[in-house]
């Protein structure tokens, strides 16, 4: 069960110490450090670190949405003590024996105080019953690998069977390379459980979270039969270095933004944190199967 | 022999494309342009023909040879019409009840500002989730290059085969090195630690076959009658059962403790 009493704040030393480092195709962006202040990516402004996180994980002054911890963003939108969490014993191995895998796992772990970088489980919201995942950027910057793979197929495979519908709040950088051709596998692995689920005539909702770019983006982020993103956040197949490399320029500011995409037509909506549980409850009852 | 090498093998010049493929396997070859909402991608080459006298699509991602072929395919590197051209081309297939073969061949998809604009994520993604309940058969033959999703968007098949001296990885060796080690010069190291050579993948339980091709001749004379028999056999089963098995090929990749 979710509780606010068993999270403590979370410690980064291990990446203020340079061990835990994004093991995806993606630079991370200014993390919060374990201080006082925190410099705002959005207004620029210096702002009080536990302001920020009272205040959703978002700036008090300009509203800018910094990385939500999963689990606290599932408590935030779960209804109270709602929240059962699916598939919490599996663990990621260095089965290729990559260099520094197991280093990397163990730091992750450690920083993150979670097993991997996604939480499931159902829920309800406002009373209305869903299973739910979250992704979590301080584990491999929420990169994708066995574990991420099996934990999705079978929470939307578990879905199908109960007949619930899906959320998911995503944010990675890409497939874990540490697990080679394994990793891309698992888009299709997830992709197949999306497409039965859906086949079931059963409803998904994607909220995409910043950043959320390459093998996630390109398979269950994007198979959404609805499609929300905070704002602000960047949603990509490719990672802007890599697109500015490929094009020798510098891209727009604001390309591969949230709003960037709702103008070009790929999202439904952008849901600021203190909407989205109206909003996820207003969707999943339009949704609801009269018996 | 070093992943490395074998790397570099694939990408060669010289080495026959995906439309050499098309040309050697399949007879009475009719290109079909265009994926309807935006453009026609020449990255990928698609359309109908025969394998040993039976109609079948066939899909190839296609480099090109010369200077100018090569930019006007974009190196093989397709934009997200593409991959809406193959899925078009792909549910025609259904609706026509004939067996779908791709050929693989890119470094990947697309990273620039159109690919990006049109959805290149969404493309890929709508690949998997399709591919995966068709109807047909579908059976895809990396020939050079398997560049990560770019390449996995044709190949969510019931049979994967791999020439030789093909690779298929999650990320190019280069991009590996200069991710994690923050040195372009460590690609040999990452190219051995991604185990994305034919051997590995075959061990890893990712694909079915390896095909030797040391003798070009002998490869053009037995594909076909390979390819042919292994949908002969595909198509014994009904559509049920196919796409049962293809979601459990995938559905059983992952290596984790419980
Ligand atoms: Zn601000």
């Amino acid at each position: 069960m979710l509780k606010s009493a068993n999270f403590k704040p979370s410690r980064n030393q291990l990446e203020n110490m340079g061990v835990a480092t994004a093991g995806s195709g993606f630079t991370e962006q200014p993390q919060v450090p374990d201080q006082l202040c925190t410099k705002c990516p959005g207004c620029g402004k210096t702002i009080f670190t536990s302001d920020m996180r009272a205040n959703l994980w978002m700036c008090p002054s300009c509203g800018y949405h910094f990385k939500y911890p999963a689990r606290k963003h599932l408590l935030k939108i779960c209804d109270e003590n709602s929240f059962e969490e699916w598939d919490t014993g599996l663990r990621s191995t260095d089965f290729l024996h990559f260099p520094g895998y197991a280093v990397k796992l163990k730091s992750a772990r450690l920083n993150s105080r979670e097993n991997e970088s996604v939480i499931s489980g159902k829920a309800a919201i406002e009373g209305e019953p869903c299973a739910i995942f979250a992704m979590d950027s301080r584990f491999m910057m929420g990169s994708m690998g066995s574990v991420v793979g099996e934990k999705i197929t079978r929470l939307f495979e578990r879905a199908t069977e109960e007949r619930l519908p899906v959320i998911g709040f995503t944010l990675s950088g890409g497939a874990r390379m540490q697990e080679g051709t394994t990793s891309l596998m698992q888009m299709a692995k997830t992709s197949g459980a999306v497409k039965y689920h859906s086949d079931a005539g059963l409803l998904y909702i994607t909220v995409l979270t910043n950043p959320t770019t390459g093998g996630v983006t390109a398979s269950f982020a994007m198979e959404g039969d609805i499609l929300l993103s905070e704002p602000g956040a960047l949603i990509g197949f490719a990672g802007p270095r890599v697109i500015e490399q490929t094009m020798r320029q510098k891209l727009p500011k604001g390309f591969q933004s949230a709003e960037f995409l709702l103008e070009k037509g790929f999202l439904d909506g952008i849901v600021p944190r203190p909407e989205q549980r109206k909003v996820l409850a207003q969707l999943l009852r339009l949704h609801r199967k009269e018996a | 022999m070093e992943a490395y090498k074998r790397i570099q093998l694939s990408r060669k010049s010289g080495r026959p494309t995906g439309l050499d493929f098309v040309n050697h396997v399949v007879t009475d070859f009719f290109e079909m342009h265009g994926d309807r909402r935006f453009a026609d991608d020449p990255a990928i080459v698609a359309g109908v023909g025969r394998l040993c006298g039976k109609p079948i699509t066939v899909i190839a991602q296609e480099k090109g040879h010369t200077m100018k072929e090569r930019t006007f395919r974009n190196f093989g590197s397709p934009h997200p019409e593409g991959y809406r051209k193959a899925l078009r081309l792909m549910k025609q297939a259904e609706k026509f009840g004939r067996p779908v073969l791709c050929f693989v061949d890119t470094s990947g998809a697309f990273c620039g500002t159109g690919a990006e604009e049109r959805g290149q994520g969404l493309a890929i993604a709508e690949n998997l989730c399709e591919m995966m309940t068709l109807k047909v058969p579908i059976l895809t033959v990396f020939i050079g290059e398997g560049g990560s999703g770019g390449a996995l968007a044709l190949a969510v098949a019931d049979q994967v085969w791999m020439l030789e001296n093909a690779y298929y990885a999650v990320i190019s060796p280069e991009g590996c090195a200069s991710i994690l080690w923050k040195d372009s010069k460590k690609v040999r190291e990452a190219s051995d630690s991604l185990r994305c050579v034919p051997e590995d993948l075959l061990e890893l339980g990712l694909i079915e076959r390896i095909l030797p091709e040391s003798d070009q001749d002998a490869l053009w004379r037995t594909l076909p009658l390979e390819l042919s028999e292994e949908f002969d056999a595909l198509e014994a089963m009904t559509s049920e059962e196919r796409c049962a098995k293809r979601y459990a090929r995938f559905r059983k990749m992952g290596v984790f403790k419980e």
